[in-house]
């Protein structure tokens, strides 16, 4: 089958949907790849340099449409693109179905296959194909730079011969994978970071990124984790608490990056008009939420404005602005999807129902739309730490141990008893050795260290043919059968006396500092 | 020619030295030595055996079958593998079973207790229907177990229908033909009775040793080397000799202490292991464990590699599959390397890894790992979560999470190695199935688990190329 990637269409859209390394992978599992001419332009990725992986480059949009089996983007299809789409073609791309219905009628409409990227599940078998999260976690970067950029000091604190320069403060609201990354990126800067999330599982996260977790001193403990790891609404009270702990927190930082998103719903306004006008002049802003309505007050989608002396930087498309690395592991991601769907490796996809992570991906097929889909079995959310080790069947023992051993010391006393009322004297008298010897070596054996086990069991092998002594007392017998037993017997123990002592000493000689 | 008193002076510092010899290996700077006062209280017991009153004639067949006997003995010795101790050991505890068989029948066809009188007589029976019967019990234990551990016949348990009846009806008839044997022994005859004894005994020690899985054999080698102890006092008892019940009882102690600690480590009971059908029973409840748990994550010789030199901490988790694999050598050639490069290497042992117990430290040990760096499961189990690479070698049930989370596993509560606390497991398996408790392992679907397919022999050669 051909792979056709074409070049995107929407304004300032940087990115591409294969690399000319990905698209070699692609390759080996038996697909043509076709790319636009100029697909990859604005990502660093030449013609020539698809051209040398082994890529077809086709001058014309329409042509590459119509040569295509399956058709790879990072947009969702526009109205021009949607006309292209046949019934037995499979588009595979960003969708937001929720989001975009009248494109998802469109393409149910035309019969084919289409595959949303933004659809895969959140579970840990599809986190290779979470486009969301490789993008976020470079939006989350991005936004780091973006402040930087605006923001008129350094990150790190210096103490220079020219005089003293304080640490940026940063405030990182929703610590999501884009929150921890944009953490983990000025944290690098050198800057002083805090975090805030409405989950409160996400702070051990936080502190492992080595910023510090900002707690809201809240009555109820209120857990904001929804389903597939995502944040839910809070309630009102909640949202009252966070916002004053914002306010507080905006006198004192520099920088404040939000990142609070709630699937299907519009972006929480977390900083209102007066707390981000409260901010230092100089301050910067980053709404990575603008797509969704902005976390703050004063975010206008796609500019930056300065409003009060504090910058306010609402850019929706950060992954672009990285397109060289946001290409890189979206091809990626969308690599993973085609071996999944890939099983035979022979160059034919498969949309296999079966498959949680393919079902949940496919929004519509063969003129349905299968949108949305069963929720998926499993959440993303941190799997609960393995509970402490359950002492399962200890406390059962103990109770029914108490009775056992003296019901059987008492029985075996008795019979010892009934043994000596009968028991001739000389019986008596070896009784009492076998019971001494019995405890002689309950003593001994508990001290035998476990590493010599082994040595210990071919120790006592060798040792018990001393029985060789019952065959030696019987071979002097005038009887010939009794003879002949005593000899075979004498020597079958000799085997096991020679035999046991040498492999001991062969296995002692090996144990060595 | 030695008299009597000597002889007995002669069995008492045997007793001292094989006592010594069991003491001695409470470790191993000592356990050379030890091994030496067993040696020599077995030849001083001998000599004076000989040399006493009570053989008087036969010198040169003694000798000659001695010298066969010993000369095998050696050649074994030499010949085994590390990996083939547990059926060497278990073929060896045969021998004692059927030298306590063959003594008791030549001692009542001697009619050894002839002087006796009275309730003398009676005890004398007893005692040397008992030798006879544990002894041909440990000699068809054993001769199976050898079978099982050699791979003659298979490692699963068999199960038959009705196995607990069959034990209990086995066990009535021994008692029955037992008070037979004594009646009739005391008008002059009784070898009927013993030989259906006999017959049943060996049946009872093939029966229960078919009925047990692979995993409980550490178990049933330490048991038959339990029995093989007692059979010896047992003899001791029929033939009135001392030296003969002393020795049987440490050994048979010995055995009993290990088994034990065996079934200590697999949190069973020892009745349970007897009772057998573990591997299977627990199948059911298993089945639903088994269900998806998610997808493994496999890795090359050359990452692991990767991941060995840049660790600190390694921890080695051996396993049966190491010994099957004949990886002992290249593990140590890699601990060598890794130990240069300035990584801490060090073996977790789990009491049951291997065939029979300590097997996995002779193995090592084989491979000249130095003992000082080779620790049991309680020294290392707190130290996982400082640990970055845990490699598991050929070992699954013994490093089982569901182990201590999953009360209804069938290994539930057994103590097991924590290496998920680690940095990261990378787990060498030939595939992914399951272990002989047939228990599926959560451990290789966690997200800091690597699977490291192939035998493990080959695959651990690539991983010291790359190193």
């Amino acid at each position: 089958m051909k792979i056709g990637v074409p070049r995107e269409n929407f304004p300032g859209e940087a990115r591409v949907a294969t690399t000319p390394e990905v698209a070699a992978q692609l390759m080996k599992l038996g697909y043509d790849v076709a790319v636009e001419s100029g697909a990859g332009a604005k990502a660093n990725f030449s013609d020539e340099a698809y051209r040398e992986a082994g890529c077809e480059v086709v001058d014309q949009a329409a042509n590459l449409w119509s040569q295509s089996d399956i058709v790879m983007k990072v947009r969702a299809p526009d109205d021009e693109e949607a006309a292209r789409v046949r019934a037995d073609q499979t588009v595979i791309s960003f969708l937001w179905p929720a989001q975009n219905p009248e494109l998802l009628e469109k393409l149910t409409a035309s019969g084919a296959t289409a595959m949303a990227m933004d659809s895969v599940p959140r579970i840990s078998r599809a986190q290779k194909m979470d486009a969301l999260s490789s993008m976020a976690n470079i939006a989350g970067y991005r936004a780091v730079i973006e402040a930087a950029q605006h923001f008129g000091r350094f990150f790190t604190g210096q103490i220079t011969a020219a005089g003293k320069v304080p640490p940026a403060k940063v405030l990182v609201i929703g610590a999501g994978v884009a929150g921890l990354a944009a953490i983990g990126a000025a944290k690098s800067m050198g800057a002083i970071v805090r975090s805030f999330d409405t989950r409160p599982e996400v702070k051990e996260q936080i502190e492992s990124m080595d910023a510090e977790f900002l707690m809201l001193d809240f009555e109820d403990d209120e857990d904001g984790s929804g389903e597939g790891g995502y944040a839910k609404v809070m309630s009102e009270e909640f949202i009252k608490a966070e916002m004053e702990l914002f306010a507080e927190q905006a006198k004192d930082v520099d920088i404040i990056i939000t990142t609070a998103l709630i699937p299907g719903k519009p972006a929480p306004r977390l900083i209102t008009a007066e707390t981000a006008r409260s901010m230092k002049d100089g301050s910067v802003i980053v709404d990575l939420a603008a797509e969704q309505g902005g976390n703050c007050e004063l975010t206008v989608p796609g500019e930056v404005t300065v409003i009060d002396g504090v910058t306010i930087i609402g850019y929706t498309d950060l992954p672009s602005r990285l397109a060289a690395q946001s290409s890189q592991l979206y091809a990626t991601n969308l690599r993973h999807l085609l071996t999944d769907m890939t099983p035979e490796k022979d160059g034919n996809a498969v949309v296999d129902f079966e498959d949680e992570v393919i079902r949940g991906a496919t929004v519509c097929k063969g003129g349905e739309t299968t949108w949305p889909p069963p929720a998926p079995k499993l959440s993303a959310a941190p799997a609960k730490p393995a509970p402490a080790p359950a002492p399962v069947a200890a406390p059962v023992e103990e109770k029914k141990s108490i009775l056992g051993p003296i019901v059987g010391m008492v029985v075996a006393g008795i019979a010892l008893l009934g043994l000596g009322a009968v028991a001739p004297p000389s019986f008596m008298a070896h009784f009492t050795v076998f019971v001494l010897a019995c405890f002689v070596g309950y003593m001994v054996i508990w001290n035998v260290t476990a590493a010599l086990h082994t040595p210990l069991m071919s120790v006592t092998n060798a040792i018990s043919s001393i029985i060789i002594i019952g065959a030696l007392l019987q071979i002097s017998s005038p009887d010939k059968l009794i003879m002949w037993i005593a000899v075979a017997t004498a020597g079958v123990t000799a085997v096991n006396i020679a035999g046991g002592f040498a492999v001991t000493r062969r296995m002692l000689e090996m144990f060595r500092k | 020619m030695i008299n009597e008193g000597m002889v007995n002076i002669s069995y008492i510092i045997a007793t001292v030295l094989f006592i010594l010899a069991l003491g001695g290996l409470s470790n191993q700077e000592t356990a050379r030595r030890g091994n030496w006062y067993g040696i020599t209280g077995m030849a001083i017991a001998l000599i004076a055996t000989i040399f006493s009153e009570n053989v008087t004639a036969n010198f040169d067949k003694l000798i000659v079958a001695m010298l066969i006997g010993g000369t095998v003995g050696i050649i074994l010795a030499r010949r085994v593998q590390m990996t083939q101790m547990p059926e060497l050991v278990a073929i060896l505890h045969s021998l004692v079973g059927l030298a306590a068989v063959a003594v008791g029948y030549a001692n009542f066809m001697g009619h050894g207790g002839g002087d006796l009188t009275g309730v003398e007589i009676t005890i004398h029976d007893i005692e040397t229907y008992l030798g006879i019967l544990i002894g041909a019990v440990t000699f068809s234990g054993s001769v199976i177990a050898f079978g099982k551990l050699s791979g003659r016949i298979s490692g699963n348990p068999l199960l038959l229908p009705a196995r607990h009846w069959l034990n209990l009806v086995i066990l009535l008839g021994s008692i029955y033909y037992g008070y037979e044997f004594v009646v009739q022994s005391a008008a002059g005859g009784g070898i009927t009775p013993l030989l259906i004894m006999t017959a049943l005994a060996l049946l009872f020690g093939i029966h229960m040793v078919m009925a047990i899985g692979g995993a409980d054999m550490p178990v049933v080698v330490s048991m038959l080397n339990s029995y093989s102890g007692w059979a010896a006092s047992a003899t001791g008892f029929m033939l009135g000799n001392d030296l003969l019940i002393v020795t049987g009882a440490l050994v048979g102690s010995s055995g009993a202490i290990l088994s034990y600690i065996m079934c200590r480590a697999m949190n069973r009971k020892f009745l349970n292991v007897i009772a057998g059908g573990f591997g299977t029973g627990g199948g059911t409840t298993a089945s639903s464990d088994g269900e998806d748990q998610g997808e493994v994550a496999p890795i090359e010789p050359l990452e692991t590699a990767e991941l060995l030199a840049n660790a600190k901490e390694v921890m080695i988790i051996p396993g049966y599959g190491m010994a099957v694999a004949q990886a002992q050598h290249t593990v140590f050639e890699i601990t060598k390397t890794l130990r240069e490069k300035g990584v801490n290497v060090r073996f977790g042992i789990h009491p049951v890894a291997g065939r029979m117990p300590g097997h996995m430290n002779v193995l090592l040990a084989e491979a000249k790992v130095p003992y000082d760096i080779v620790f049991e499961m309680d020294e290392v189990n707190d130290d996982f979560p400082d640990v970055d690479v845990s490699v598991v070698i050929g070992a699954n049930d013994i490093v089982n999470p569901s182990a201590l989370t999953d009360p209804d596993s069938p290994i539930a509560g057994m103590p097991v190695l924590e290496c998920w606390k680690g940095t990261t497991s990378i787990v060498l398996k030939r595939s992914m199935a399951t272990g002989y408790a047939g228990v599926q392992n959560p451990l290789f679907f966690l997200e800091n688990t690597r699977m490291l397919f192939g035998d493990a022999k080959a695959t651990l050669d690539e991983v010291l190329k790359a190193l």
